[in-house]
């Protein structure tokens, strides 16, 4: 659907169901350079069974209109006025990757309003290699071929896709060329660069949480995501094995089977 | 980001992902082999997990009718080798360009289409697809400009063969691709002679290709196959031609493809709809053999090029010929296009002319014993047959005309045997076809 914030044209995908406001709300913050598409082996389940999904496209990416925001303390404070545009008071937060440091400063920022907090290939901080966000920020689409490359553990690179006859790298690699990459991942890259306030935000954060890292995520790896979720009081964690930084869709049930289990233990569906 | 290592991507290469893509044994009782999946239908785990598959909430199997393991390893391995977000594989390569089409037109639409095609296809944009209220406009392959004047309002895509059959004429497809973005409809392309290793479409515009992979992918002229791949570049947001992608399906509960699955929606709606509606799957079995021909894609292929680059040095100096058609030929007109879209290789389908014309051609194929007389491309073996009175039969004199063919035509799908054992056998070939004949064949 889409809707405004700040007066720019928002999209977000709602899982295919209609958005019913007496429903308790989810929201899904994509990586770096990548857009809504990211989570649909997760977010369908959710809109199906209870839910009022968005699954959103960040400012100046997917089908979302305006500029990136540059720094992460914006996005969490867009992800705020996000709720509040489709008349929210409160909403459950899930993200992946640079989403987790975006999710992350909204919670601590936004206590009162955030009920749970799910973070996949989250870490504390996300300091790029210069070479990949020099290659991001000069619009060269090689930046984006090893985003995959790295983003994908050695078993996510022969594929076996759970949905039948979808290639991986190739899906992930279109999205984040969807739009100029200097404008989405180069922006994005330096955001994540910049962010300094992960580990400060994380001691704040007093709701259920949930970590899923993966043993062979090379851009997140399980020491960083380790070393978060140890700042966040209670927090649960979950490792995947066998897997990569692109968890939401190299093991997409594994994933869904934990956030499933985790949402409606601490953030119950309205009853359908 | 841990990783300092050097900037180029370790991604798996061509030769790599033909033998490994899409296949994690590890996931499958360690077999190293992929496994046929010889079944029709797949458990569910509970009613919430039944619910979610048909939902598209989840991936998985149903039903083999949609989807069967065995047959998403050669889609996703398919997908992987040209370079595509997404395949779907089908019993034929007539039913992979039938339901492109389906997933794209309604009744009322129309296409342009190349005038140069496999007879089957001509006949399919011709006779079948205007029994569905969808009409065709039919341009010579070299006429660019043709194309650009050829779309109207209702014009949903562009479709045609890279190097057409039987007569070898190129689409210059980098430009006909400008022309459909402008327009804002997708070039659809059929890529069967060429297969991945010798082009790759989606690196020169395409946004959706097709092959019979019963061709040179299987290789071995065992099995019949098709599939489609999505290059996952088009947007169908961009215009209102293609509400079928964009507004909410009645049959997935309102379901948007193209907002859902963005560059894979192409490839969802064809298997959610099409394979649920028409149901042209592939079978298990055949997806195994494809798979077990693409494992040796880049070594056949290279050896189908250099023999047939023999072949039309052969043809080309010998008295019983009267023309050659091939790409690598400097005379060819489309010769340095061919340098650029297909660098690996012009491919091994040669057309020639033979001296004498059809009864001539009759008598060159009647005496061949190498080369098997046949209805098909792309095996192993070397293959002839007269498009005249075979694959172009069902056309009238104005049609094969328009499509470029002659009756003194004799199409050749060169193999990988010794190249001088398919030189003698045409020896025997042409040494018949000049014998003195009752009736002359003017």
């Amino acid at each position: 659907m889409k809707f405004k914030v700040n007066g720019q044209e928002v999209f977000a995908s709602t899982g295919g169901r209609p958005f019913d406001k007496n429903k308790p709300l989810i929201i899904f913050v994509h990586g770096s350079g990548l857009t809504h598409m990211t989570w649909v082996l997760q977010t369908r389940y959710f809109a199906f069974h209870g839910y009022s999904v968005l699954a959103l496209d960040m400012p100046g990416h997917g089908l979302s209109s305006g500029e990136s925001l540059k720094s992460i303390e914006d996005m969490a404070d867009w992800i705020n006025n996000v709720i509040d545009a489709v008349g929210y008071k409160e909403a459950s937060l899930v993200g992946h990757s640079q989403g987790c440091l975006v999710t992350v400063e909204c919670t601590s920022r936004y206590p009162d309003k955030i009920k749970t907090l799910s973070l996949m290939g989250g870490a504390g901080a996300i300091p790029m290699n210069l070479e990949l966000l020099t290659l991001a920020e000069n619009n060269d689409p090689k930046a984006v071929d090893l985003m995959m490359d790295w983003a994908h553990g050695p078993a996510g690179h022969f594929g076996g896709h759970p949905v039948p006859g979808l290639y991986h790298i190739n899906t992930g690699g279109m999205l984040a060329k969807s739009r100029t990459i200097k404008d989405t991942l180069g922006v994005d890259f330096r955001a994540c660069d910049n962010y300094k306030n992960g580990f400060e935000a994380a001691k704040k954060i007093k709701i259920p949480t949930l970590s899923i890292l993966a043993t062979d995520d090379k851009m997140c790896p399980v020491k960083e995501g380790k070393k978060l979720a140890d700042l966040i009081e209670g927090s649960q964690v979950d490792i995947i094995d066998n897997c990569g930084h692109m968890m939401l869709l190299e093991e997409a049930d594994r994933v869904l089977k934990v956030l499933k289990n985790f949402i409606t233990t601490n953030f119950p569906p309205k009853k359908i | 980001m841990a990783d300092k290592k050097g900037t180029d991507p370790k991604t798996y290469k061509f030769d790599t992902l033909s033998l490994h893509a899409g296949y994690q044994p590890h996931k499958n009782a360690g077999s190293r082999q992929v496994p046929i999946y010889q079944t029709t239908s797949y458990l569910f785990d509970d009613v919430d997990h039944a619910a979610a598959l048909f939902n598209l909430e989840r991936g998985g199997h149903i039903y083999s009718r949609i989807s069967n393991p065995t047959v998403g390893v050669l889609e996703e391995r398919v997908a992987a080798l040209e370079g595509g977000t997404a395949a779907l594989a089908t019993s034929s390569g007539m039913s992979a360009i039938f339901l492109t089409v389906m997933t794209l037109c309604e009744a009322g639409d129309h296409l342009v289409v190349s005038s140069q095609l496999y007879g089957g296809t001509v006949n399919l944009f011709r006779l079948t697809l205007p029994k569905f209220g969808i009409k065709c406009t039919f341009v010579k392959p070299r006429d660019t400009e043709g194309f650009k004047k050829a779309i109207q309002k209702n014009t949903k895509g562009i479709f045609g063969e890279l190097v057409g059959n039987p007569g070898n004429e190129l689409m210059n497809m980098p430009e006909i691709a400008k022309i459909a973005h402008e327009a804002g409809i997708p070039l659809m392309v059929d890529a069967t002679y060429q297969t991945p290793y010798l082009c790759k479409p989606f690196e020169h515009g395409a946004d959706i290709v097709v092959h019979s992979l019963t061709k040179w992918m299987a290789g071995h002229g065992s099995s019949m196959a098709g599939i489609l791949i999505e290059g996952g570049n088009f947007d169908w947001m961009q215009n209102d031609k293609f509400p079928t992608m964009t507004k909410p399906y009645e049959g997935y509960h309102g379901l948007s493809f193209a907002e859902e699955f963005g560059p894979t929606a192409f490839t969802m709606k064809a298997r959610a709809e099409g394979m649920r509606d028409f149901g042209p799957c592939l079978s298990p079995q055949n997806a195994w053999n494809v798979l077990q021909g693409i494992e040796t894609l880049s070594v056949r292929m290279k050896k189908h090029c250099s023999n047939a680059e023999e072949m039309v040095k052969y043809l080309l100096g010998h008295d019983s010929v009267a023309w050659v058609s091939h790409p690598s030929v400097p005379d060819h007109p489309d010769h340095d296009l061919a340098k650029k879209l297909l660098p690996n290789g012009r491919g091994s389908m040669i057309a020639f002319g033979i001296k004498g014309g059809k009864d001539a051609g009759v008598e060159f194929i009647n005496n061949v014993k190498l080369a098997s007389h046949l209805a098909n491309v792309g095996d192993t073996r070397t293959l002839v047959i007269h498009p005249a009175s075979g694959t172009h039969s069902q056309m009238d004199e104005a049609t094969l005309k328009f499509a470029g063919l002659s009756h003194d035509m004799i199409r050749l799908s060169v193999g990988i045997e010794d190249i001088n054992d398919i030189k003698n056998d045409f020896e025997v070939g042409f040494k018949a076809s000049r014998k003195p004949r009752l009736v002359s064949n003017q």
